[in-house]
């Protein structure tokens, strides 16, 4: 597979800051993967989300958008609606009083003809399980459905590829749980390249691979198992690691000899279990 | 106290109201301010009154609500009608008395012009969705893009506007209640302590609303929005027999009441 996205020695500053947000990031990600990125506040994720869709551009060194430049003024609307973007706050990305008039919204700034707007509004809602939301108003529905819309809007663009900015950070933990499954859901079933910016280390797990940040910088990059397994490098980088690697872990330290890479809570039971016979 | 708030209120429903297309409802409900201008005597404004019940029956607008409507406008309603009473010379009702007959007639047409106005213009934001509103507004000034008029800018802020009230009422409720957990006082003192007590709440909403009006921007961009070119639209209003019957009854209404007038009826 060809990768869709390429950060080639990016650079940025913001301009009322000194520090650099980020520096010198290479990476390539590979078209249907399902990427997750880690790190604590400050360390650049979301920095490095916004240069996925020309929101920023980089102070040196360029980004590649299926070879498109996000530098490149003329190719804006191109990248934007290659690359799709969620954020944070869903009250906020939300335009429209009607959750079907919302998802509406991309596909009617890109000029696309009235029927073809219908057939991927109720397309975009059936993906995302909000349907028979449609008629309903956006600011009565729970924080996860509206983060829901949220997608859906952003995937009735038919990008190739969605960004999203920590999604879950104002979501309780069942609306977190309904974000994260129709993420998954869409990049294994529909083949979308997902990138997913995040704090909460079990939302990683379900990763093709992860990339852990600090402090601008790319420290960790593999599948979850592998970059969890170095459970020193992840405590320096003030990150925790998810609990079946923590049990393992300590376990591990104490003489035991357990596969590291058992992350799913079945693989982990089942490591603790032959370990036990 | 704040959901009391009517502006932008859509109760949606399926009457022939409902259906007819937004851009005959505004020509309908301009056509009958004109109307009421222009209405003279007492039958004209029983024509006036007339129209709006029927279309508060068809519509199935109960005339509570319109009430509830009328309510933050009592004081206008009120000051307008005190000011013809005592302004207007003419026969007085009492030897000696400043109140006049003439005083009289015209308070209650003005006060009946200003409920019949608000009346036509409730009907009109209660039947009809925001975003059907602002795109039939958008759609009935496009000509006048022709002169420079950022038309589809002015819908567009008006439909984000519509969009944000739910949001910033929500808002405004939570940092009420911040305050009061620290100790605000709202509800009690004069008008002007009060006035003051408002200020801590003013300065967090604003600063939240310019927080909010830039992440919506970002939003808005990452989904391609480039102002109005080359836009399409999910929903396309159309025309149909109801509304041409619709604006030809209109139309026939603000004649009749003209005629009317010319007998001083």
């Amino acid at each position: 597979m060809s990768s869709i996205i390429s950060f080639e020695g990016v650079h940025f500053t913001y301009p009322e800051d000194e520090l650099e947000s980020l520096c010198g990031i290479d990476l390539e990600i590979e078209e249907g993967s399902f990427v997750a990125v880690l790190g604590h506040n400050g360390s650049g994720k979301s920095t490095l989300a916004k240069h996925m869709n020309a929101i920023l551009v980089p102070s040196s060194g360029r980004v590649l958008i299926n070879g498109l430049n996000t530098a490149d003024e003329s190719q804006l609307i191109g990248i934007r609606r290659c690359v799709g973007m969620v954020f944070q706050n869903p009250d906020n990305q939300i335009v429209a009083n009607v959750v079907e008039d919302d998802v509406a919204f991309a596909p009617e700034n890109l000029g696309v003809p009235t029927e073809e707007i219908r057939r991927r509004v109720d397309q975009a809602l059936r993906q995302v399980g909000m349907y028979e939301y449609r008629l309903h108003a956006p600011h009565l529905l729970s924080g996860g459905q509206k983060q829901r819309v949220a997608i859906a809007g952003v995937i009735a663009m038919e990008p190739r590829i969605i960004v999203l900015d920590e999604p879950t950070a104002m979501l309780d933990p069942q609306g977190r749980q309904e974000v994260i499954s129709t993420v998954s859901r869409l990049c294994r079933e529909n083949g979308m390249t997902v990138v997913l910016i995040t704090h909460h280390m079990d939302e990683c797990v379900g990763a093709d691979r992860l990339v852990v940040m600090s402090n601008g910088r790319i420290v960790a990059d593999g599948s979850p198992a592998k970059v969890f397994s170095q459970v020193e490098l992840m405590h320096s980088e003030g990150l925790d690691v998810p609990e079946t690697t923590r049990l393992i872990y300590e376990l591990n330290q104490e003489g035991f000899r357990l596969p590291m890479d058992a992350l799913a809570l079945d693989a982990c039971a089942d490591a603790l279990a032959d370990a036990l016979k | 106290m704040l959901k009391d708030i009517t502006l932008g209120q859509f109760f949606p429903g399926d009457t022939l109201v409902h259906r007819l297309d937004p851009r005959t409802k505004l020509i309908a409900v301009v056509l009958y301010i004109v109307a009421l201008f222009q209405a003279g005597g007492v039958v004209g404004y029983m024509l006036l009154i007339l129209a709006a019940a029927a279309c508060m029956a068809v519509s199935h607008i109960s005339p509570k609500s319109i009430f509830k409507g009328l309510k933050p406008m009592i004081f206008i309603i009120i000051l307008t009608g005190a000011l013809n009473i005592f302004y207007t010379t003419g026969t007085p009702v009492l030897p000696g008395w400043i109140i006049t007959w003439e005083g009289i007639i015209r308070a209650v047409k003005m006060i009946l012009r200003i409920v019949l106005l608000i009346t036509g213009t409730f009907l009109l934001t209660y039947t009809t969705s925001p975003m059907a509103l602002t795109d039939g507004l958008e759609l009935l000034m496009n000509p006048l893009k022709k002169i420079k008029v950022p038309v589809h800018e002015m819908t567009i802020m008006m439909s984000m506007a519509l969009r944000f009230i739910p949001t910033l009422i929500e808002e405004t409720d939570k940092i009420m209640s911040a305050q009061k957990a620290r100790g605000a006082d709202f509800e009690t003192g004069g008008l002007i302590k009060r006035a003051r007590a408002l200020l801590p709440i003013l300065v967090p909403l604003f600063v939240s609303a310019f927080r909010r009006a830039d992440e919506l921007a970002v939003a808005m961009e990452s989904r391609c929005y480039h102002g109005g070119q080359g836009r399409t639209r999910m929903k396309q209003l159309r025309f149909a027999g109801i509304d041409y019957g619709a604006l030809l009854a209109s139309a026939a209404f603000l004649a009749g009441v003209i005629v009317l007038k010319k007998f001083g009826l």
